[in-house]
């Protein structure tokens, strides 16, 4: 981390809120190469020999601690899939925190693909944190596809929080889940996309257990000429919840598409789909202007309230 | 403190012009506490959110402090000096009712402006935090509404039907909050209201029906104008039903 220059230090403090070396374990990559790795007695990291990444062991009955794993990519053109495999024990209680800041100001594409699996043990509660940056002055695009892919044993818990407010021209997020019985999934996603920027988000959930249950919350901003797309499919295979939830501001003439699916493959599954598009509604700004705001300082604490 | 000068203002709905104020002169004091008042549809509203800014009039000057506000910007007139309480408040996703209540208090502490939560009847720590979405009920969001708006601590505050949706009991309360505030600001309040209650505090009545100003005065010489309900079928017969 000391051998970092300013611009890869800004880009890991965008995606990860890193100062310095962090607590707990942690994994950095930079440029597509290791630039500081620590494991602790509970969390064993090890790099994959197949393939690009790395896996996480997570021991049984580990509480309370973290794991940071953060991404960045400062030289153009680097195109990288990059395969990290969480391995959690029994009765865990952890924070992983992901996050990808690409800053590339050549004329070449960059993109990172992410490819997170998480094995969640019986008991566990996992809050999965990650951030998405993009900068750079140059015409090359960044791209970021990210894939999650989450396996719940029983009455274990993941919740995800997961943000991207500047700067990647495409992204396609996909999230794949399979809960079994008393477990949950909880995905919260934010999405700010402006320019012609691209935004998809792709949602498959099944939950199979008996009272197992998700819920997908999704806002975004779509700004400009960018737009955005939705979708997700939650399929009931048993007793359950799921519920999912898009709510869309559009400005200038951003679009966004949501395409909600829900599948219920057993009577006592009880599913739910909300979604709402739509521009900010003129008497949320006469009231912030009526307390002092200019038009303009209305949106933007509009739209920082909205993704906060 | 505000003049209106022959404002009027006309809508038009389903390609037919309505005339919703007609040639409406008043003029407020400051230090004074009015409540207007008269029958649904007659334009009570329309002249809050004329002089608030939200909309504009077509012919007619309104003057604050002597200035000519008649095109001025919502915003410049809330910086001015004019605070409006919407009848029914706005819901807001993520914005929270600390944003809203920092954003109205300006330079005051947030413990101070949190103190106008206690004064109608929210407990401050229970809602500080609490989004202003649709988990609030209208009463809550109501009383949110007014303690946003006292905390302006305005020239002048328009209190669009504050009544509306609160219960009995807090309604007695909401009584006293309105005669502290006056006490307190020394600025010139205006409320909106059918409640007699209401109206019993009152440094003023102006009576609206029909889009005109039917009856400036006290209590005592409004009051009998209302009771007959004349001023109703004054407006029936100007329709010519």
């Amino acid at each position: 981390m000391n051998n970092m220059d300013n611009i890869q230090k800004r880009l890991l403090e965008e995606v990860a809120d890193l100062h310095e070396i962090p607590e707990g374990a942690y994994n950095i990559r930079s440029n597509g190469e290791g630039a500081g790795r620590r494991s602790t007695e509970h969390i064993e990291i090890t790099t994959k020999t197949d393939k690009p990444g790395i896996d996480i062991h997570i021991k049984d009955n580990t509480v309370r601690e973290s794991v940071h794993i953060p991404v960045i990519i400062s030289q153009t053109g680097l195109t990288e899939s990059v395969y990290n495999d969480f391995f959690i024990g029994e009765n865990c209680d952890v924070t992983i925190i992901a996050g990808c800041g690409i800053h590339n100001c050549g004329t070449q594409k960059s993109e990172h693909d992410g490819i997170h699996t998480f094995l969640v043990g019986k008991n566990s509660r996992v809050r999965y944190v990650e951030k998405h940056y993009g900068e750079g002055d140059g015409r090359g695009e960044v791209v970021l596809n990210p894939q999650t892919i989450v396996h719940l044993a029983e009455n274990s818990y993941l919740e995800m929080d997961t943000v991207q407010i500047k700067g990647v021209d495409s992204t396609i997020r996909t999230t794949r889940g399979d809960v079994a019985d008393n477990a949950t999934l909880i995905v919260k996603e934010k999405i700010m996309t402006h320019g012609t920027q691209h935004a998809e988000t792709d949602f498959i959930v099944d939950l199979n257990g008996v009272n197992s249950g998700t819920h997908l919350v999704s806002r975004s901003v779509a700004k400009e000429n960018s737009t955005q797309m939705f979708r997700s499919n939650i399929r009931g295979n048993n007793a359950c919840n799921g519920h999912s939830e898009c709510d869309a501001i559009i400005m200038d003439n951003g679009k966004v598409a949501a395409v909600p699916e829900l599948e219920a493959n057993c009577v006592d599954a009880s599913l739910i789909h909300e979604a709402a598009i739509g521009k900010i509604a003129g008497e949320q700004l006469t009231k912030l202007m009526s307390l002092g705001l200019t038009e303009e300082e209305a949106v933007e604490m509009i739209v920082n309230g909205f993704l906060k | 403190m505000l003049e209106l000068q022959n404002i009027s203002y006309t809508v038009t709905d389903d390609g037919k012009n309505k005339e919703i104020i007609r040639d409406v002169s008043l003029k407020l004091e400051d230090d004074k506490f009015y409540v207007i008042t008269g029958p649904n549809g007659g334009g009570k509203s329309t002249l809050a959110r004329l002089i608030s800014g939200i909309v504009k009039p077509d012919s007619g000057k309104i003057l604050f402090d002597g200035k000519d506000i008649t095109d001025m910007s919502i915003t410049d007139r809330a910086r001015n000096g004019i605070s409006f309480a919407f009848q029914q408040p706005v819901r807001f996703k993520g914005i929270t009712v600390k944003d809203l209540i920092t954003l109205a208090a300006g330079d005051m502490s947030t413990a101070d402006a949190c103190a106008y939560l206690s004064e109608v009847g929210l407990c401050a720590r229970d809602y500080i935090n609490r989004e202003v979405n649709a988990s609030l009920s209208g009463g809550e969001l109501k009383r949110i509404e007014i303690a946003v708006t006292m905390a302006r601590s305005s020239k002048l505050t328009v209190f669009d039907e504050p009544e509306a949706g609160i219960d009995l009991w807090s309604f007695n309360n909401l009584i006293k909050v309105f005669d502290r505030l006056h006490d307190k600001l020394h600025g010139c309040i205006v409320i909106i209201s059918h409640q007699e209650r209401i109206i019993n505090i009152a440094d003023e009545l102006i009576l609206i029906a029909g889009g005109r100003v039917t009856k400036t005065g006290s209590k005592e010489e409004v009051m009998p104008l209302i009771n007959s309900g004349n001023w109703a079928v004054d407006s029936c017969d100007k329709l010519n039903i």
